[in-house]
């Protein structure tokens, strides 16, 4: 046994240095993003703060008034919540139906959402963009239409699967006690499936907060950003890169990442893992 | 059950048929059409046959390209894995401490957009590369690759280990107690327990980590975004590159080629993942 607890310290000793080294990346980020911009270049990244590089807030304040941050930060807000709120209600209820139905219809249309998932996006790119122009697709509301069509085959796909394990008995007997289909969905099926929502809402928001390349082709970039959109531009449409304001940036990105992540680390980690072990 | 619900289409699938269409399926079909098609808009379009596809299989930097990827992806895919499932392993033992703090840490970069990733890594490495005296990123082709495989790893390995881990729990724990009442030692019960019972795991997580790589595409964009000339560019961005930063008309269509090169190669790896996952179900 104690050659079990001495190899148990030695890892534990091991785990604690590739953590630190793990966070270092986003540490290094965060520190960086305090230094005046003359401080900041290739060679003088690893050092710490000090008082001549030190610059107060200066370049969050900087990229919260003059590079965009809060719009765009409202941007891919607006867009991820209606997005996922969308996908969540039109998907479940279209898998509930699908599975339920089961017509040949039905199974055609599953195929598809199935397929669907598979798809690289540069394969649509283009037409897609070019279509969602002409129908006026490209504000940051609309775009939540392209979305829940893009992520209908995720979760179509996870939704059926768990539609498949409720016994029917449950549903008819609350549609002969004079259940509408809407009642008995919203009443009896919504409930049930509750672990399911949360683990697709984790799956969806990851993918949209994230996605960069479909807002970018879609939304009309002159008006509308995102935050990936933002990020990319610091480097395509400055010219001479701030690299101040713009760690300020990822900084405030990641941010609220990591806190909604600590709160809610438990759904998030059984989502994703439910969401591979489907997917 | 399903009689009464049918007539309720209209609310039920009409709302996510209707954006399915819109949203995947006419773009999809359009962009099958096209790849055969010169065009500078949808609207413009003259039928070519197959000289799209030919003249992607002649572009050396698609060559290349593929070439790169299929490097990259094979390389990550076994890199993640097997780190992913040590990193597994150990957290999984008993007695050990603070293993909650470690998965939390591991499995943290995997939130993170790949845009933003992207330009932390490429600060951080061009910063080692500049301390070592070594060209930066936008010049060197191997740190480049290399640059890539980190970032990747950084970003997956947490991902895959939560999967690995929830393997290795639902493992029942009476085999594991028969091991060590039959004397096997660690590495014998790791080899003749753990991996035979984690094997439709392992084939998710491969299967993952293997179309990722070969989707990759906003890492790479910011990462490198190619450079140098190209060197670093991988099919999705090559794909984009081709649409967007060539000039004249006829590139668009062998972009539309590309891209359907690139579909076919993607549904092709999961068609043999669902094969292997299929027979895999039939043995158990």
């Amino acid at each position: 046994m104690g050659k079990e607890k001495a190899t148990n310290r030695v890892l534990s000793i091991f785990f604690t240095i590739l953590s630190l080294a793990w966070i270092y990346p986003m540490f290094m980020i965060l520190v960086n993003s305090f230094k005046t911009e003359s401080s900041i270049n290739t060679t003088s990244v690893f050092e710490l703060l000090g008082a001549s590089n030190f610059n107060g807030l200066a370049n969050y304040v900087n990229a919260l008034t003059r590079q965009g941050f809060a719009a765009a930060f409202m941007n891919s807000l607006i867009i991820t919540v209606t997005s996922v709120a969308l996908i969540l209600v039109c998907c479940s209820m279209c898998a509930w139906y699908v599975v339920r139905v089961n017509n040949r219809f039905c199974k055609a249309v599953y195929f598809l959402f199935v397929f669907s998932m598979v798809v690289p996006f540069q394969m649509l790119m283009f037409t897609l963009s070019g279509l969602a122009d002409r129908m006026g697709l490209n504000t940051p509301l609309n775009i939540c239409f392209i979305y829940l069509g893009f992520g209908a085959g995720l979760a179509v796909f996870m939704f059926a699967g768990f539609v498949k394990t409720i016994p029917t008995e449950i549903e008819e007997a609350a549609m002969i006690d004079g259940c509408s289909p809407l009642q008995v969905f919203f009443h009896v099926v919504l409930p049930i499936m509750k672990p399911t929502y949360i683990s697709v809402g984790i799956l969806e928001t990851m993918w949209v907060w994230n996605d960069y390349l479909l807002p970018y082709l879609v939304l009309d970039s002159t008006k509308y950003k995102t935050i990936p959109i933002l990020i990319q531009y610091f480097r395509g449409g400055f010219g001479h890169v701030e690299l101040g304001p713009m760690m300020a940036c990822i900084m405030m990105v990641i941010v609220p990442i990591v806190v909604v992540y600590l709160v809610c680390q438990r759904y998030i980690i059984s989502g994703v893992v439910s969401g591979a072990v489907k997917g | 059950m399903g009689k009464v619900l049918k007539k309720w289409w209209p609310l039920f699938v009409l709302p996510t048929v209707l954006s399915f269409t819109f949203g995947f399926i006419i773009p999809f079909f359009q962009g099958a059409y096209l790849s055969f098609c010169k065009f500078k808009t949808i609207n413009k379009a003259t039928f070519v046959g197959f000289s799209n596809y030919a003249a992607a299989f002649q572009d050396p930097e698609f060559a290349h390209a593929f070439w790169l990827t299929a490097a990259f992806a094979f390389l990550s895919t076994v890199l993640i894995n097997v780190i992913a499932l040590a990193i597994a392993l150990a957290l999984t033992r008993k007695g050990l401490k603070g293993t909650n703090a470690f998965r939390t840490v591991f499995f943290m970069p995997n939130l993170i957009g790949g845009i933003v990733l992207g330009y932390i890594w490429q600060i951080l490495i061009n910063a080692v590369l500049s301390s070592v005296g070594a060209q930066l990123l936008s010049l060197n082709t191997t740190a480049g690759f290399w640059g890539m495989i980190v970032l990747t790893l950084w970003q997956q390995v947490g991902y895959m280990m939560i999967i690995y881990i929830a393997g290795l729990q639902s493992i029942p724990s009476d085999y594991l107690e028969a091991a060590k009442v039959d004397g096997a030692n660690a590495w014998q019960t790791l080899w003749k327990v753990k991996i035979p019972n984690l094997m439709s795991t392992i084939t998710i997580c491969l299967f993952l980590s293997l179309t990722n790589g070969f989707k990759l595409f906003d890492q790479n964009l910011a990462l490198t975004g190619g450079d140098p000339d190209h060197m670093s560019e991988m099919l999705a961005l090559n794909i984009y590159n081709t649409f967007y930063s060539r000039v004249g008309a006829k590139w668009m269509g062998i972009g539309q080629a590309k891209a359907v090169i690139f579909c076919i190669l993607v549904v092709c790896i999961s068609l043999v993942q669902l094969k292997i996952t299929r027979s895999k179900e039939v043995q158990q």
